[in-house]
């Protein structure tokens, strides 16, 4: 009954704006049909090239102004080699033995291994000990102890940095209503710009090699840490604000003791992004100087190493769930409280056996050098084994058929019509469908944000290039949908399964998207099923996670009401559960669409003629402004899909009750 | 630590010339590494060979795009392989806008063209004239192409001018853009499983030549014009109707405050000079051999003493 009430609502209400957006739609439908018989005058197809306003050449003159006039070249480069460069020689030195300052020698592997272990133990009992253990013995035992540790020595610095400047913005965006209003545009750029755009800028303001990366790290891990941290913050409840202020806080008291602990949940679920964000990184900021893993994994596909590309993914998705799960299970555990006059070795009785496994192992390492070091001819590696399973299972004529069929019908039959068809409507017709989809989801404020991203679309010049990204991003989703939606709704089913399919997420989310790129380019070739397939895996893990989460969010009232109403399963999913997991399901479709328009940069690498290729251009740094142009055409696109999306859920949820 | 040693062994005859190139700044040198291994090999024998000379030396990964800004700037203080196809379009532009000098070419010289690997030859015996290929076109042909032959070319902003040869010489093929050397690899061993006919862009020296045995398509000899000059080639109305020049070069390039800051590794770097066949032993010590670049390193300075003591004095 709830729902059928609020779906009456919900046309009652968009009634008026759907007029709008069909009127649009059927514009949009008659210029189509007057380019098809070659009607429509030319510039009504496609803006002609002389309106097209010289937005590189401006954006590149205000770059030089920023970089050269207002010097703040000069700032950033004293903050790159100055405190920067410090910190990280100092973690370099300590985790591979950099020769910078305290110059020590490197600290053995079976010690950090120990610690963790312990670290695991004291945070979640034996499991996540062995994982903890078990991820930093893997890295040792396959040989890449000091590509990790060369990773690590960077994230060590970039991630508290990410954390610390997240809180403090957090903080003021809650405090004061201006800096709210100013950060959140600025975040929603920087999570849509291709990382391509960023990367010379990063390179240029804070020096090529571990700085720029660390600093491209903090760039891409800090906004989810600000967002939650408002969000917890606002969140607090006033009783506890009363009793704070009762017992007579200072401001800074009632920051430190009252709204950052009652926050803690919110803040801690932003330090577990900015971890496994940091670790998505990896890959993509090798190419401005981060040493280690990430670099290593560009080297072996280079010369198609397969198998030890592979162990290179294996390595990083282990650190980010082991990572992650600490930082989970420190969320969960609550403070310790101990009697008075517990002696101190019993209060800290984790932290001295980590000191003692550590020193322990330190010392051994000294006189048994394979606990110290394990050289790559010593390690476990099975690269070249993989390699040939790899190639074995690809010359399968079984294989061989099935994607050669798919490949077939994908291509001439689905994607390649599909992008012809979406190139022939004529760019105003294109904004006029846009503009009537943003309407008619997301309301009147979404709608004329699309007016104006899209008609700064069209002005760029770039046109054809934008509609291919757009059209690559739209294939990857509605196929990810028509996937993920059912493996979601699946696992939700059973507590058990979801958990499954939620590391499976995990993994297939930190797992360096490059590595994908090879196997598809081997099964399906260079073609537009390769780049949509590579999309399609990336985009999925939002679609299942939140609809795993919407689905098993719904109120146990909700789905009991329904099982005494004597409901079959299925009726119960499609009139109660899904309904209500709806907003939840949409957040996770609009994270699909981000990650698409995220990995359909990268598949520039396979080979596209879309804004990821021109943007691969521009990286020999000759040609700025048209980088930033390309990248803004990407992130505008983007926007308009997170804006429309969001605005969307937000309504339903406020109608749901939510 | 171990890299550290064996650099020190195999120094300790060669301190006697050392006390002349004394006055070279303490501060590390940068040395770029990209993502191929000839590549990745030489730039840590030539940061061995400063590390011998006492420079303080650092590697930082870079793209090889992305690097020239960097070296412009002096953040990165040289770079030792300039292809002059891939990357010397991305070279020029820095050129002009200064910061960075040309330190002169290897020996070795570059050839980058159509490319196929052997067993292609077993069902077009004709190759490697560019004739027999067009005839065999269909063998090339995929799903999307039709029955027209598939030439996979190189990146876009390698500028290899691929479709402009087919027109030019009216070949029956079409040419897709891989996205990166990573794909064009990948294009390969799918088409080794099957041994599959493939063509596609490839360059020499690289470790492609050891992994999968190939040769160059054949196409009219390069003649100085054919990219300006529609009356030069066999086509006499078009550009781009030769093969690409079978010697290209590979350069070496610096920070313009190299020599100043560095007078003694400067001077050896404009010395240095490697061949193709050295260039191939290094990438094959990494890519067939599987030992660690550093590693890869010291073996080819132990092989090669006579080659880089040449350079020192």
């Amino acid at each position: 009954m709830a729902v059928l009430s609020t779906n009456q609502a919900l046309t009652r209400v968009g009634y008026s704006d759907t007029q709008i957006a069909s009127g649009l739609f059927c514009v949009a439908l008659v210029l189509t049909v007057l380019q098809y018989s070659g009607l429509l005058p030319s510039w009504l197809h496609r803006i002609p090239e002389e309106w097209v306003p010289p937005f590189a050449v401006w954006l590149d003159a205000a770059f030089i102004f920023i970089r050269e006039d207002l010097q703040l070249e000069k700032l950033t480069r004293w903050f790159a080699e100055g405190p920067l460069q410090f910190m990280l020689d100092t973690t370099a030195n300590l985790l591979y033995g950099k020769r910078r300052w305290p110059r020590f020698e490197q600290i053995p592997w079976s010690a950090i291994a120990a610690s963790a272990a312990v670290l695991g133990y004291y945070l979640g009992g034996w499991r996540l000990a062995l994982l903890a253990g078990g991820t930093f013995v893997w890295t040792a035992l396959i040989g890449q102890w000091k590509d990790a540790m060369e990773t690590m020595s960077v994230l060590i610095v970039a991630a508290p940095l990410a954390f610390l400047i997240g809180l403090l913005v957090g903080i003021a965006a809650w405090k004061y209503t201006w800096v709210d209003r100013a950060v959140r545009p600025v975040l929603s750029v920087l999570q849509t710009l291709p990382f391509f755009t960023y990367l010379l800028p990063a390179v240029i303001f804070f020096k090529v090699g571990p700085t720029a990366g660390a600093v491209a790290t903090i760039i891409y891990a800090v906004p989810p840490m600000i967002l939650m941290t408002t969000l917890g913050l606002k969140k607090v409840s006033p009783e506890v604000i009363e009793a704070g202020k009762m017992s007579g806080c200072s401001r800074w008291q009632m920051l430190r003791h009252v709204y950052v602990p009652a926050a803690r949940n919110e803040i801690l679920v932003g330090v577990n992004q900015v971890i496994m964000l940091c670790l998505a990184m990896v890959v993509l900021t090798a190419f401005i100087g981060m040493p280690g893993l990430g670099a290593k994994l560009l080297a072996m596909m280079g010369s198609f190493k397969l198998g030890r590309s592979f162990e290179i993914g294996v390595t990083i998705v282990l650190l980010a769930v082991t990572l992650d799960r600490l930082s989970k299970a420190w969320v969960v555990k609550l403070p310790e409280h101990f009697e008075r006059g517990t002696r101190w070795w019993v209060r800290h009785k984790y932290a001295l056996t980590a000191l003692a496994v550590f020193v322990f192992f330190t010392v051994l390492g000294q006189f048994v050098g394979w606990f110290a070091e394990i050289g790559r001819r010593e390690s476990f590696s099975q690269g070249k084994e993989i390699d040939t399973a790899i190639k074995t299972f690809l010359a399968f004529d079984i294989v061989q058929g099935i994607t050669g069929q798919i490949r077939y019908v994908l291509n001439v039959w689905v994607l390649n019509p599909f992008r012809d068809f979406l190139l022939s409507i004529p760019t105003f017709g294109f904004i006029l469908i846009v503009i009537a989809g943003a309407l008619a989801i997301g309301g009147r404020r979404p709608a004329l944000y699309a007016t104006v991203f899209f008609g700064l679309v069209a002005l760029s010049g770039w046109w054809d290039r934008s509609v291919i990204t757009l059209y690559s991003v739209i294939s990857a989703v509605i196929i990810a949908t028509l996937i993920g939606l059912p493996i979601g709704i699946m696992a939700a089913r059973s507590e058990k399964w979801s958990r499954r399919v939620l590391l499976a997420c995990d993994t297939a989310q930190t797992f360096p998207s490059f590595i994908y790129l090879i196997p598809a380019i081997m099964l399906f070739g260079i073609t537009a099923t390769s780049v949509v397939m590579s999309i399609l895996i990336f985009a999925m893990v939002p679609l299942i996670r939140y609809t795993v989460e919407g689905l098993r969010g719904v109120p146990l009232e909700m789905t009991e009401a329904a099982d005494m109403s004597g409901a079959t399963r299925r009726q119960k999913l499609w009139s109660v559960q899904l309904p209500l997991a709806l907003p939840t399901m949409a957040v996770g479709f609009n994270q699909a669409i981000m990650f698409a328009f995220f990995m359909v940069i990268i598949a520039a690498f396979i080979g596209t003629q879309d804004l990821g290729q021109e943007l691969q251009k521009t990286l020999a740094g000759t040609d700025l402004g048209k980088n930033f142009v390309l990248g803004f055409c990407v992130a505008l696109m983007a926007l308009t899909f997170d804006m429309a999306i969001l605005s969307w859920a937000e309504k339903k949820k406020a109608q749901l009750g939510l | 630590m171990k890299k550290f040693t064996t650099a020190l062994a195999t120094g300790v005859l060669m301190l006697v010339p050392l006390s002349a190139l004394a006055e070279d700044s303490s501060d590390p040198i940068v040395i770029p590494i990209h993502n191929w291994s000839s590549q990745i090999v030489m730039s840590n024998v030539v940061g061995q060979i400063f590390e011998e000379m006492g420079n303080n030396v650092e590697y930082v990964t870079t793209d090889s795009q992305a690097v020239y800004e960097s070296v412009r700037l002096g953040d990165v203080t040289l770079e030792l392989e300039v292809w002059e196809g891939a990357f010397g379009a991305s070279f020029r532009a820095a050129l002009e806008k200064g910061g960075i000098i040309d330190v002169g070419d290897h020996n070795a010289v570059t050839r980058e063209d159509w490319w196929y690997p052997m067993w292609t030859k077993d069902a077009c015996p004709g190759l490697p004239s560019w004739e027999a290929l067009n005839d065999c076109a269909s063998l090339f042909a995929t799903a999307e192409t039709g029955d027209r032959g598939r030439y996979l070319d190189g990146p876009v902003d390698w500028l290899k001018h691929g479709k402009e040869r087919v027109e030019a010489l009216g070949m029956n093929f079409e040419v897709i853009n891989a996205g990166s050397a990573a794909a064009l690899w990948a294009e390969i061993g799918a088409a080794e499983a099957d041994r599959r006919p493939v063509v596609v862009f490839n360059w020499t020296p690289n470790f492609a030549e050891a992994v999968w045995p190939g040769e160059f398509v054949e196409f009219p000899v390069w003649v100085d014009g054919c990219d300006k000059d529609p009356a030069v080639g066999p086509n006499p109305d078009a550009l781009y109707d030769c093969g690409n020049p079978a010697d290209g070069y590979l350069k070496k390039a610096a920070w313009e405050g190299m020599e100043a800051k560095w007078p003694g590794a400067y001077a050896v770097l404009e010395r240095i000079s490697f061949t193709n066949p050295q260039i191939a032993e290094m990438a094959r010590l990494v890519d067939i051999d599987e030992l660690e670049p550093e590693e890869a390193a010291a073996e080819w300075l132990e092989a090669n003493e006579a080659v880089w003591q040449a350079w020192l004095n």
